[in-house]
């Protein structure tokens, strides 16, 4: 149906202008229209394709998982905390380091989805699953490190506000508690704002399925029949929770940023810390969603036609803007507190930038900063995936030691010069870092031969929506507004 | 005589204070607390690597260029806060402060070990239990009954003896009396032998460490953070020694 949309006015085109047109389709994916059937067949073949390499990548990351996650958190739970490398007077290490990192990946999928959704980018439309899936997946990865640091994890759950004999409370007061509500809530809106959009692909993948997979699709597509109610009442409700979402996202990531800002450690107390993380988190996001497009556009059938060019130039575009952001708030963060004079500040600031571990924060600036802005204001670097893929692994690098460089490094070089100390993660640490990477790898190599990647509808819908028009003697791709 | 405990504990509010002018250095106040509290000795390795259980340290810092090098001491353990950075942010509520000696009591049983009060203390007072450290025998027969072995995963500090000032208040409301200055003293100032920790209420104005939270000396460590610090210091310079 989309296909056939083609107005041309006038007369027979040149071929100069056919070939424009052609570019045009090319260039985008919305203007590059496929029959509906053969595209539901291509994400169906996608989903369904598993190869040996595939298995190969599940059966050993399933074991990673249990011996990197699992395997060294038990020990650590059997022998203590110990066999982490904190000490005083850094109490906070590597757990906490990737407990941020993962909230912050998790803010992809929400802006990506929600926000990009609300502001009609269109370009959004075949990588939001993509993203919310992240975002799911993220938060689970992140969401054990509040239990995986806690001393006596057996008893996590008086974090948890439930009705007990002695009517003892959690303390409201803190922050801890505050991450607990926020990271929750988080998870359960970031999940169902995955699930409202994969309802239609749902029914979609049903009516294509035998055996198992139809089993699953008919219980997840709740029935759906794609009448004109059905439709309805699912973009009311995706238009809500976008909108809803969006300052459940801010939230997230400010209250993270309070269990730093609320402590009375210099370096941490700083009311530019909410702010600064959120985009810190964005930037590491929208990152990681770009590393992601380009495995799955290489490793996964008919990705090419979905996930093109013009989708890394212009995401590429907002990481250079959000790396911009950044450098704004680092500057806000470190620069204007270094001119407030406060002794120990000031020690501290310098101590990161000239102290035993300063490569970290100098790879913090190269990464975040330095290469971002070096290369991806050149369109050329920007249409070139697999320079996409690199620069946004090191973005991401440099966004893990702007939280080391945050957490440990800072929690080293206190008020008091005797009790100064550094921090040396042990392998423990490393693997259970390393486990919840494999975890959240595993569990995205999973959910990609489960569900649809790409939301098949939302693709039609744009294509539908997306047309050539001649103007005088040229073609301009023209919008209708759909919703 | 629950009259008498009930308003002896109305007028508590234990301080302490710590002469650095005569204080040499000499560590009896972190062994006598160690035997006191039932700390365990974490040996060599872990001690070098910071995670030293003692609730007392003695801090050195050194004063002047090498080689005209002197040395100076500060016992180091739990300021108990008036207004404590480590009690808003526990989520379980573990550290808290009591109603009646008003220090910062430290819930063994309630701490889940996320170390956010450690964090925040800006004195590094806290000590966390990193493993289950064994006490091989016979020196488990130094344990004092009154007070409780930790295990791992919990954080502990300075008590200021809560279990000492609990035995005085008894002592005293069974002798059928007020308590007096000097009622309580706990195990760092027991053992002091230049007599540089005083321990008393700070609510008597003529108790013997309000008079010296008065001296011209007194100073209060970080006292710009407005935690209200109930341990004083007084540090003189030269002509007072030290």
């Amino acid at each position: 149906m989309a296909a056939d949309v083609k107005p041309f006015i006038g007369s027979k085109a040149s071929p100069h202008q056919e070939s424009e047109a052609e570019e045009l389709r090319q260039e985008h994916l919305m203007l590059d229209p496929m029959p509906r059937n053969e595209m539901n067949q291509m994400v169906m073949e996608a989903m369904t394709t598993t190869t040996r390499k595939w298995w190969a990548w599940v059966i050993g990351l399933g074991l990673a998982v249990a011996v990197l996650l699992v395997g060294a958190w038990g020990y650590m739970i059997a022998t203590g905390m110990g066999v982490a490398g904190i000490r005083r007077p850094v109490y906070w290490g590597v757990f906490i380091v990737t407990f941020v990192f993962w909230i912050g990946i998790s803010h992809a999928g929400t802006f990506v989805s929600a926000i990009l959704r609300v502001f009609k980018a269109e370009y959004r439309r075949p990588f939001t699953r993509a993203a919310e899936l992240m975002t799911t997946f993220g938060l689970a990865a992140g969401a054990i490190y509040p239990l995986i640091h806690l001393g006596r994890v057996w008893v996590f759950y008086w974090m948890i506000p439930y009705p007990n004999a002695r009517w003892l409370w959690p303390n409201f007061r803190s922050p801890l508690v505050w991450d607990f509500f926020a990271i929750t809530t988080y998870l359960l809106s970031s999940t169902i704002y995955l699930f409202l959009p994969l309802i239609p692909d749902m029914a979609m993948a049903r009516d294509r399925s035998t055996g198992w997979r139809h089993f699953i699709y008919k219980l997840l597509a709740l029935g759906w029949r794609g009448t004109e109610a059905e439709w309805f009442r699912l973009r009311k409700a995706i238009s809500i929770f976008a909108y809803a979402i969006i300052p459940v996202m801010f939230s997230v990531h400010t209250i993270v940023s309070w269990d730093f800002a609320v402590g009375m450690v210099s370096g941490w107390q700083s009311s530019i810390f909410g702010p600064y993380f959120i985009i810190g988190a964005i930037l590491s996001g929208v990152s990681a969603v770009v590393t992601i497009l380009y495995i799955l556009r290489s490793t996964m059938k008919n990705m090419d036609y979905f996930i093109r060019k013009e989708h890394f130039d212009a995401l590429g575009k907002l990481i250079l803007v959000f790396s911009m952001a950044w450098a704004y708030f680092f500057f806000n963060e470190y620069i204007l507190a270094w001119y407030g004079g406060d002794a120990a500040l000031k020690q501290v600031l310098t101590l990161h930038a000239t102290g035993p571990s300063a490569w970290v924060w100098y790879t913090m600036l190269i990464c975040n900063v330095a290469i971002p802005w070096l290369f991806l204001w050149n369109k050329k670097v920007r249409r070139t995936p697999w320079l996409m893929f690199i620069i946004t692994l090191l973005v991401n690098v440099g966004m893990y030691a702007e939280r080391y460089t945050i957490i440990p490094l800072t929690l080293g070089h206190q008020r008091s010069p005797f009790d100064w100390g550094i921090y040396n993660p042990t392998i423990v640490e490393v693997s259970i870092a390393l486990g919840t990477l494999c975890l959240f790898i595993f569990l995205y190599l999973i959910a990609s031969r489960i569900i649809p990647l790409v939301p098949v509808w939302e693709v039609q819908e744009g294509q539908m929506s997306h047309t050539l028009r001649k103007i005088g003697k040229t073609e301009i791709p023209s919008v209708t507004e759909l919703e | 005589m629950t009259e008498l405990l009930a308003k002896t504990a109305q007028d508590e509010k234990w301080g302490m204070v710590i002469d650095l002018d005569i204080c040499s250095g000499c560590q009896a106040c972190v062994t006598a607390c160690s035997m006191e509290n039932n700390i365990p000795f974490v040996g060599e390795d872990e001690m070098a690597y910071g995670r030293g259980m003692q609730w007392m340290r003695i801090r050195r810092y050194w004063e002047g260029e090498y080689p005209e090098v002197t040395p100076n001491h500060q016992p180091m353990l739990c300021q108990q806060c008036g207004s404590a950075p480590c009690e808003p942010v526990c989520p379980v509520f573990a550290t808290l402060h009591s109603e009646v000696e008003k220090i910062n009591l430290q819930v063994y049983n309630r701490c889940i070990g996320t170390r956010y009060c450690a964090n925040n203390c800006p004195y590094h007072a806290r000590t966390f239990n990193w493993f289950d450290y064994e006490i091989p025998a016979p020196m488990n027969s130094y344990f004092n009954p009154d007070v409780t072995v930790r295990r791992r995963g919990v954080m502990e500090k300075c008590t200021f003896c809560v279990q000492r000032i609990v035995k005085g208040r008894q002592q005293a409301s069974a002798d059928g009396r007020e308590m007096e200055d000097g009622d309580v003293t706990p195990a760092c100032a027991q053992a002091c032998p230049t007599d540089a920790i005083t321990f008393g209420n700070l609510t008597d104005p003529e108790s013997r460490v309000s008079k010296m939270v008065r001296s011209d000396r007194a100073y209060k460590e970080l006292e710009n953070l407005g935690t209200e610090p109930r341990v004083t210091y007084l540090k003189g310079g030269k002509s007072y020694g030290g």
